[in-house]
C-alpha cells in the first residue's frame, strides 16, 4: 500500500512574549519529533489530551501553522506550499467549532463557492452541479445554500464544514475533533456519515479526538500524544484493550464506563511547557517510573509486531 | 435592517437626536437653494444689528453680515468637515487596524507602537502642531483633527479584528485558496463595519467640535468664509456688547454635537448584539414568578420540584425551556438529570435558587421546595442567605464564579466571611483547609494564584472548594467535568463521590455522559425537550431502559472496546422547545410512534421507576 501521508521529525516551537527585536522570552515546545505514517485509504487516529499538541500537528499538515523543523510528505512528494490552489485539493480540515468555522456574513451558497471557484476554477452551471452534488453527499436539502450560518443547529454546521472541504476534492482529510461540539445523537449521524464518505470518495483520514471511544469506532490505527509526543501507536483494536504505555493505560481506566467504580482522587497534571523535565514526561504521573525514565528520553520503538511505544518499562500485554 | 430602525427608535432619545440632526442635515443642504444674503456682503452701516431686525431674522455681525446666512452655510461646512474628518480618520484608521490585527506578529508591532506614541501626545496639543506644520485653512484644520482621531479607531478596530483573525473561518478561507488580501476584502472587513460604524457615530460629534475649536482659535476656515468656529472666534472681542453673535453659533454647535452623540449612541445600543437579542432591561436580582397556583406538596424530602415551569419570553416566542418537571432530592443521594443541550437540565437548575436571568426568563409554575420551604417567588434576602449556605453551585466553567483579579484564596476567604463572621486568620485557615479537601497540592502556596494560573483541573477544584465553603447540604453540579480531560475528569468524579461520603452531602449532577452518571449516581432522570421523559435507579435505567428515547441514546454512545464499528444513531433533531409538536415530543425521531403519540398528554407514569411513553420498552 502506498502512503498517503509522512511526517518525519516534525516539531514545532512557539515563542511566548515576543519582543519588537531581540529574541522572545521564553519558547514552549509545542510538538517533540514526530514521525508518523499514514498509509492511503487509512485512518490515523490521534488521540491525546488538550494541550498536547494534536491540533498544532494537524495545523502543520495542512499548512496553517509553519513547523519549526522536519519535513511532511504528501503521495510520495515533499509538502510544496508554492502553489495553493495545488496543496488545497490534495488535503483538506474539517473544524472543531463547526459554527465559528463559517463566515455569519455570508450565506452558505457564498461559503461553498469559494473553494470551488478557487481550487478547482469552476463557474456557473458546473459550479452550481457540483454544489449540489456535494449537498446531496452530506445529506443536506438545497434550500439551505440561501440561509445563514446561525441559523443552523451544530450537527448541520458540521455537515456544511464537511461539505466545504470535500469541495476541494482533496486525497487527504484531517479532522480536528469534528464531533466533539455535537450530541451524542448527532455525533453518531456525523461519524457515519464520514465512513460513508470516506469509502465514496477515496479518502484518507487523520482522526484527532479527545473521545477514545469515538477513536476507537473510526479508526484503523491510532497514535497516542502525550505532551507533544507520540507515546504508542498501533492497530486500534489494541492500542486501548492492551495499552502498552503508562499512559495509554490510564487514559483507557479514565475513560467513564458504566459499571466500573470511580478511581481513586490521584491529582496528576501535565508538566509545566515553560520548563519540561528532562527525561520522560509521564515520569511524575507514572506508577512505574525508575531513575532511567527520569533521565532519558523514552524513544518510540516497536514493543510487539506492529505496537510501539515510548518506554523504557512498557506494559506486558 | 427594520429591526435596527425598530431598535434605534425605541430609544427616545436617540430618536429625538436623530430628528434635530435631520432638520440641521436638510437645513444645510437647501442652503444654497434659500433665499439669504450673501454670506460674505459685508455693510458696516448694519453692524450688530439686534436678532429680528427687518431683513436680518438673527441680526448681523461686526461687519453687518447676515448672521441667519452665515450661520447656515457654516454650519454646512463644519457639518461637511466633521463628517469628511470623521470618515478620513475613521478608514484610515480602520485599515491601519486590521492590517496590524490581521497579519500579527511585527507588523502589528511596529503599527501599534506608533499609534501608542500618537496616542501619548495630548489630543489637542497634536492638532496644533500638526497645523503649525501645514499652515493655516480649513483642510489642514481638517486633516488635523482626523489624524490626531485615527489612533482611536487603529486601536479600536484592532483589537476587533484580532479577534476575528483567529477564528476558524479565516483559516477555512486559507484552505479554501483566498490569498491574504481577498481574505481581508471579504471575510474580516464585512465583520468590522458595524464596528467601523459604531465608533464614527459615536466621535463625529468631538470632531465637529475639535474642527470648531481650531476654527475658533483662526487656525481653521480663514476669512471671510464661515463656520461655526471661525464664527464663534471673531463674536469674542463683541461677547459683551453684542451677545448673539456669540450666541447665535455656540446655540448651532450646542445642538449639532448633542443631537449627533444621541443618536451616535443610539446607533451603538442597536448595532450591539448583546442588546439584539432581546433583553435592554436590567436584569433582576431573581428570577421573575408569574404562577397562578402553587402545587401541593407530594412528600417532604430535602429538595423537592414540583411541577416546575420555566420559560423565555422573547418577543411573541414563548420557549418552554422546563416543562412540568419533577424531581426529589433525598439527603446523601446523587441524583444524575442527563440530557442532551438545549433539554432544559440548565434552566431546571438554575430555577431551584431563582437564577435564571430574567428577562427573558420567567418561572410560570410549580414549587421548588427545600426542607418544605417554597423557593418559588421567596424575597431576594431569603434566597442570597441560603445560596452556598444550603445549596451551592458548580459550572462547568468555574471562572465564572471566580473573579480573575483576586487570588483563590482571598475569594474563599470572602465566601466563608459572607454567611459566618469570623476572624480573618480563621477564614483563612479555613480556606487553605478547604483547598487541601479538595486535593490541591500545596495549598497554603496555590491560595495565593490567580485562577488564570490554574490548569483547568485544578481550577475546578477551586470551583468545588468554593461551593464547600459554607458547608452547604446541597451541591447543585452543572456539567462539572465536561469541558475536562478524561484523565481529570475521572479525578475530579472521584473527588466529588469522596466528598458526597464524607460530607453527607446531596448531588443534584447535570451531565449529558451516561457513563459519568452509571458511575456516580444512585438514580437518574432523563430529559428531552423540556421535560423528564424517563427516571429510576441508575442501573435499572442503564440496564433496561424504557423510554424508546434513552434507550436510542444509550446506544449511540460509542463503549470503549467494542472495535471498529457503524454506530448507531437518531435520526432528526432534538425539538425546539418554542414549537414543541402536541403529545409525545420525541415523536418525529421515534420508530415506534402511532397516531396516539401525536395527540394529547402523555403522562409520567410509575412510581420510583417512570416513564412518559405510550409504548414503552417492557411492553415488548
Ligand atoms: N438566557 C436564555 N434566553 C433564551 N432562551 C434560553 C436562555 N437560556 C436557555 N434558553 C433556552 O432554554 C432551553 C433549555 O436550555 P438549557 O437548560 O440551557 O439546556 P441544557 O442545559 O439541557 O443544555 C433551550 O431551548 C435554550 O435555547
Ligand atoms: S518511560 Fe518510565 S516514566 Fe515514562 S511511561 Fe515509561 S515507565 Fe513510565
Ligand atoms: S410516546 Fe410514542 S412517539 Fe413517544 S416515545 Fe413513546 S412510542 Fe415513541
Ligand atoms: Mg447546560
Amino acid at each position: 500500500m502506498t502512503l498517503a501521508l509522512k511526517t518525519t521529525d516534525l516539531t514545532k516551537t512557539f515563542d511566548i512574549g515576543k519582543r519588537l527585536i531581540g529574541p522572545p522570552r521564553a519558547q514552549v515546545r509545542a510538538v517533540h519529533p514526530v514521525s508518523l505514517d499514514v498509509k492511503t485509504g487509512e485512518t490515523l487516529g490521534i488521540v491525546g489530551e488538550s494541550g498536547c499538541g494534536k491540533s498544532t500537528l494537524a495545523r502543520m499538515l495542512v499548512g496553517l501553522t509553519p513547523p519549526t523543523s522536519g519535513t511532511i510528505e504528501i503521495e510520495g512528494k515533499a509538502l510544496d506550499r508554492a502553489d495553493p490552489a495545488a496543496f488545497g485539493r490534495l488535503i483538506q480540515y474539517v473544524f472543531q467549532d463547526p459554527v465559528s468555522s463559517l463566515n455569519p456574513r455570508k450565506t452558505i451558497r457564498q461559503i461553498m463557492e469559494v473553494p470551488l471557484r478557487l481550487l478547482h476554477g469552476l463557474r456557473g452551471r458546473a459550479l452550481d452541479a457540483r454544489i449540489a452534488e456535494l449537498f446531496d453527499a452530506v445529506n443536506l436539502r438545497p434550500e439551505f445554500l440561501t440561509r445563514y450560518p446561525h441559523e443552523f443547529s451544530g450537527g448541520q454546521a458540521q455537515r456544511i464544514g464537511i461539505a466545504r472541504a470535500l469541495a476541494a476534492s482533496p486525497r487527504i482529510l484531517i479532522l480536528d475533533e469534528p464531533v466533539s461540539a455535537l450530541d451524542v445523537s448527532v455525533q453518531a449521524q456525523v461519524l457515519n456519515l464520514l465512513a460513508e464518505l470516506k469509502t465514496e470518495f477515496n479518502l484518507t483520514y487523520l482522526f484527532i479526538s479527545h473521545d477514545l471511544a469515538v477513536v476507537e469506532a473510526v479508526s484503523d490505527r491510532i497514535a497516542v500524544l502525550y505532551f507533544g509526543s507520540v507515546v504508542e501507536t498501533g492497530p486500534a483494536e489494541k492500542v486501548f484493550a492492551a495499552p502498552r504505555h503508562p499512559y495509554t493505560k490510564l487514559l483507557a481506566d479514565s475513560a467513564p464506563v458504566v459499571g466500573r467504580p470511580l478511581g481513586g482522587a490521584q491529582s496528576g497534571e501535565l508538566p509545566d511547557p515553560l520548563n519540561p523535565p528532562p527525561g520522560c514526561a509521564f515520569a511524575g504521573r507514572c506508577p512505574r517510573a525508575s531513575d532511567l525514565c527520569r533521565r532519558d528520553v523514552p524513544e518510540l520503538r516497536a514493543v510487539e509486531g506492529d505496537q510501539f511505544a515510548a518506554c523504557h518499562h512498557p506494559l506486558e500485554s | 435592517m427594520s429591526l435596527f430602525l425598530r431598535l434605534l427608535f425605541r430609544n427616545r432619545l436617540a430618536g429625538f437626536g436623530a430628528v434635530v440632526l435631520g432638520a440641521i442635515v436638510v437645513l444645510a443642504l437647501l442652503t444654497p437653494v434659500l433665499p439669504l444674503h450673501p454670506p460674505n456682503a459685508t455693510n458696516t452701516a448694519n453692524r450688530f444689528l439686534r436678532p429680528l431686525s427687518e431683513g436680518h431674522m438673527l441680526g448681523t455681525d461686526h461687519l453687518g453680515r447676515d448672521l441667519l446666512s452665515r450661520l447656515l452655510w457654516g454650519t454646512r461646512l463644519s457639518l461637511a468637515v466633521g463628517f469628511a474628518a470623521a470618515l478620513i480618520a475613521g478608514l484610515a484608521g480602520a485599515a491601519i487596524g486590521v492590517i496590524a490585527g490581521y497579519f500579527g506578529g511585527r507588523t502589528d508591532n511596529v503599527t501599534m507602537r506608533g499609534v501608542d506614541m500618537l496616542m501619548a501626545f495630548p489630543y489637542i496639543l497634536l492638532a496644533l502642531a500638526i497645523v503649525a506644520v501645514l499652515g493655516p485653512g480649513l483642510l489642514n484644520a481638517l486633516i488635523a483633527v482626523a489624524v490626531v482621531n485615527i489612533p482611536f479607531f487603529a486601536r479600536n478596530i484592532r483589537g476587533v479584528t484580532v479577534g476575528i483573525a483567529h477564528r476558524e473561518f479565516i483559516d477555512a478561507a486559507k484552505l479554501a485558496g483566498m490569498g491574504h488580501t481577498r481574505i481581508l476584502l471579504t471575510e474580516v472587513v464585512p465583520n468590522i463595519v458595524p464596528v467601523v460604524v459604531i465608533a464614527m457615530s459615536t466621535t463625529i460629534g468631538w470632531m465637529i467640535l475639535e474642527t470648531a475649536g481650531l476654527s475658533f482659535l483662526g487656525l481653521g476656515s480663514q476669512p471671510p468664509q464661515a463656520d461655526l468656529g471661525s464664527m464663534l472666534g471673531e463674536a469674542r472681542s463683541a461677547l459683551i456688547t453684542a451677545p448673539h453673535t456669540s450666541i447665535v453659533p455656540g446655540v448651532m454647535i450646542l445642538l449639532i454635537v448633542m443631537s449627533v452623540n444621541l443618536l451616535g449612541d443610539g446607533i451603538r445600543d442597536a448595532l450591539d448584539p448583546r442588546l439584539r437579542s432581546g433583553a435592554l432591561a436590567r436584569p433582576m436580582a431573581t428570577t421573575r414568578v408569574e404562577r397562578a397556583s402553587t402545587p401541593a406538596p407530594r412528600a417532604d424530602g430535602l429538595l423537592r420540584i414540583d411541577d416546575l415551569e420555566t420559560q423565555f419570553q422573547i418577543g411573541k416566542r414563548v420557549y418552554r425551556a422546563v416543562n412540568k418537571v419533577s424531581l426529589d432530592l433525598r439527603p446523601g443521594e446523587c441524583l444524575g438529570l442527563i440530557g442532551e443541550s438545549g433539554s432544559g437540565k440548565s434552566v431546571t437548575a438554575l430555577s431551584v435558587m431563582g437564577l435564571v436571568a430574567s428577562p427573558p426568563g420567567v418561572i410560570t409554575g410549580g414549587a421548588v421546595r427545600l426542607e418544605g420551604r417554597d423557593l418559588i417567588g421567596a424575597p431576594y434576602e431569603l434566597l442570597r442567605s441560603l445560596r452556598g449556605r444550603k445549596v451551592a453551585y458548580i459550572f462547568q466553567d468555574p471562572l465564572s464564579t471566580l473573579h480573575p483579579l483576586y487570588r483563590i484564596g482571598d475569594q474563599l476567604i470572602e465566601a466563608i466571611r459572607v454567611h459566618e463572621p469570623v476572624s480573618h486568620a480563621e477564614a483563612h485557615k479555613r480556606a487553605v483547609r478547604l483547598l487541601e479537601d479538595v486535593r490541591i497540592p500545596n495549598a497554603a502556596a496555590r491560595a495565593k494564584a490567580y485562577p488564570h494560573e490554574l490548569s483547568g483541573g485544578m481550577r475546578q477544584r477551586v470551583g468545588i472548594a468554593m461551593a464547600l465553603a459554607n458547608d452547604p447540604d446541597i451541591i447543585i453540579a452543572d456539567e462539572p467535568t465536561t469541558a475536562l480531560d478524561v484523565t481529570v475528569q475521572a479525578q475530579i468524579l472521584a473527588l466529588l463521590s469522596d466528598l458526597r461520603r464524607e460530607r453527607g452531602l446531596a448531588i443534584l449532577f447535570i451531565t449529558h455522559d451516561f457513563g459519568v452518571v452509571g458511575q456516580l449516581c444512585d438514580r437518574v432522570a432523563v430529559m428531552y425537550g423540556g421535560r423528564i421523559v424517563e427516571s429510576g435507579p441508575t442501573a435499572d435505567v442503564l440496564a433496561a431502559p424504557a423510554h424508546p428515547y434513552t434507550k436510542r441514546l444509550i446506544a449511540c454512545v460509542p463503549e470503549l472496546g467494542a472495535g471498529r464499528r457503524v454506530l448507531a444513531a437518531i435520526p432528526g433533531l432534538p425539538p425546539a422547545v418554542d414549537d414543541l409538536p402536541p403529545g409525545c415530543a420525541f415523536a418525529p425521531r421515534c420508530h415506534k410512534a402511532q397516531d396516539a403519540c401525536r395527540k394529547g398528554e402523555i403522562d409520567l407514569q410509575g412510581a420510583e421507576r417512570q416513564v412518559r411513553c405510550l409504548f414503552p420498552e417492557m411492553a415488548q
